[in-house]
């Protein structure tokens, strides 16, 4: 029996460039990059890891997102994931993670599953809820922030380091888990596996095809309304001491006036 | 006047500071009303009380701490039945964050993360969010449903306000979906003694600069000197030299304390995502190059090797 597994992927504004947002306060895509967000790259690695354990197994990765997010999905591919859904539509322009959330669960129901793996978090809106929102509207148990994780027998089990303790989990399948960048060392996509990637089928699903109302999702139909987005005044420059001896005692005096001794 | 739920993040009854700031800003917004779950629930009533609680709902059961987080839920969505609050505040811790979450799905509601403050609007409450590594400050609602929201520690100061804080249990009947994922095991932190890095006031990083797990004492007596909690960037995590529970950035922890000190920390964007909502910033750098320097309220270009250790000598001394 094939393990079905899809990894859910974001395709994200490189957080080195310049990001800023579009005057419908969503995220303005046209003027930086995308990449497929670092933090998913783990998810990744780890559906090819249980992979590569299990007898038989099939990695499906899964976007929504525009045109572009299709280079998401490429290097997930070229990494080693055997196909790929994009979901995309234009009336999801501006969806909240409600609504991607409710998407991703309707796409993941579609293509079949026995395990979602996901990154702990975006790295552009960084909420880190989405996992635990999936196994909600899936219905299935929430394995997540896993800094290591094994199926065995159509169990999950994994690590989960917590600010006060460390705890090992466990649940049945189908199970949804996330993983940290803890969980291993996301691999480079090979010269063949990126050749290989161009060939891989990337299905592509519409709102209609997974059965969802316009008005479910789209910046009309979120749950969330972005009033304003100020950009952060730069910071006045501040003191700059060249260490010639006293820099430690300068430091603390700094420390003093600001009442922090 | 409204009541508002504040979920409650405690330690076998000791309430931990965060909530306490909740409790602020659910004064602004409405009448507060706590829900402690757990072993030691009850005992959270007195400090709850002295910050604003009207009442707490406690519940205890041993699926609590068996399972993960959906028990929690299924609490959380009793006592908002039993109360039909104008919001639920929840801290963003990553637990937090799952069961403010789930909550928000099964209420129908949107939710916002990580707020750094909360006011009332005529539409609700508006949440202060920092996006973008802090470069832009964003002012958000929810715009369906009883508006979900976690927010970050430090983010208001802890008030007194004395309250009833009366303690009545609250009822839960466990969904199906409780027991879904089995904690079969858990093995406590080891107590540094330090604060928590997230909800610490001070907090002292080292990076790169330090060059090695055995010099991070340096950095750690710092720490201690100022009562503070010990950081690390990604590289001094990624080389072994500190552990990844004590990261700070994109990747680990998101801070923001009073007074942050970078020591031998470049200021990449994955570090600086993590810290730049610190309100005064202390670097200390070889490099005058570095990208930390265009972060910082006080800076010294110098070799920390020199400079901790003798402002570490020199906050000894000024505190006798």
């Amino acid at each position: 029996m094939s393990l079905r597994i899809v990894v859910c992927v974001k395709y994200v504004p490189d957080a080195t460039g310049d990001r800023h947002f579009a005057d419908d306060l969503t995220v303005d895509r046209d003027d930086v990059d995308g990449l497929l967000s670092e933090l998913d790259e783990y998810a990744v690695e780890q559906a090819l890891q249980i992979a590569d354990e299990a007898d038989d197994a099939e990695i499906t990765v899964l976007t929504v997102g525009p045109e572009d997010a299709k280079d998401a999905l490429r290097k997930a591919l070229s990494m080693g994931a055997d196909k790929a859904v994009h979901v995309e539509d234009d009336d999801l322009h501006g969806t909240d993670v409600m609504g991607t959330s409710l998407v991703l669960a309707k796409a993941i129901e579609k293509t079949g599953y026995d395990l979602v793996i996901a990154g702990m978090a975006s790295t552009d809106g960084t909420m880190g809820v989405l996992p635990a929102i999936l196994a909600e509207r899936l219905g299935v148990p929430q394995v997540t922030l896993l800094s290591e994780v094994k199926v065995e027998d159509g169990v999950v089990k994994g690590r989960r380091d917590g600010d006060t303790a460390s705890e090992q989990l466990e649940a049945s399948l189908p199970a949804v888990v996330s993983v940290t960048d803890q969980s291993g060392e996301a691999r480079y996509p090979s010269f063949k596996g990126i050749m290989a990637a161009k060939k891989k089928p990337v299905q592509s699903l519409d709102l209609e095809d997974l059965e969802i109302d316009a008005d479910e999702v789209g910046l009309e139909g979120a749950w969330t309304a972005v009033d304003s987005a100020t950009e952060r005044p730069a910071r006045t420059a501040g003191t700059i001491v060249k260490d010639e001896g006293e820099g430690g005692k300068q430091l603390a005096g700094f420390l003093a006036s600001q009442k922090f001794i | 006047m409204a009541e508002v739920l504040v979920y409650v993040d405690h330690a076998d009854g000791a309430v931990r500071k965060p909530t306490l700031e909740l409790l602020t800003l659910a004064r602004r917004i409405g009448e507060p009303v706590a829900v402690a779950l757990g072993p030691g629930a009850e005992a959270t009533a007195p400090a709850l009380a002295e910050h604003g609680a009207v009442k707490v709902l406690t519940a205890d059961a041993p699926e609590f701490a068996d399972y993960l987080v959906v028990p929690k839920v299924d609490a959380l969505q009793a006592a908002y039945e039993a109360v039909s609050p104008a919001a639920v505040l929840v801290p963003s811790s990553a637990e937090g964050k799952e069961i403010a979450a789930r909550l928000a799905v099964r209420i129908g509601s949107g939710i916002i993360t990580d707020a750094v403050d909360i006011e009332a609007g005529d539409e609700g409450p508006v949440a202060t969010q920092a996006a973008f590594a802090a470069s832009y400050t964003t002012k958000s609602r929810v715009s369906k449903g009883t508006p979900v929201i976690t927010v970050k520690p430090n983010s208001a100061a802890v008030e007194a306000a004395p309250a009833a804080g009366a303690v009545e249990a609250l009822a839960v009947s466990f969904s199906e979906k409780a027991t879904g994922t089995k904690v079969v095991a858990r093995t406590p932190r080891e107590s540094t003694g330090r604060p928590e890095l997230t909800e610490a006031a001070i907090v002292v990083s080292g990076g790169r600069g330090v060059n090695g797990a055995e010099n991070f004492h340096i950095i750690e007596a710092l720490a201690d000197s100022l009562g503070a909690a010990v950081g690390a960037s990604r590289a001094a995590v990624d080389a072994g030299w500190y552990p990844h529970s004590n990261q700070v950035g994109q990747t680990g922890k998101s801070v923001s304390p009073q007074l942050y000190i970078a020591s031998g920390i470049s200021g990449a964007i994955q570090h600086r995502a993590g810290m730049q909502t610190s309100k005064t910033i202390v670097a200390i750098n070889k490099d005058a190059e570095a990208p930390i320097f265009d972060l910082v309220d006080y800076g010294v270009v110098g070799d920390l090797f020199e400079v901790v250790p003798q402002l570490t000598a020199e906050v000894q001394s000024r505190k006798g």
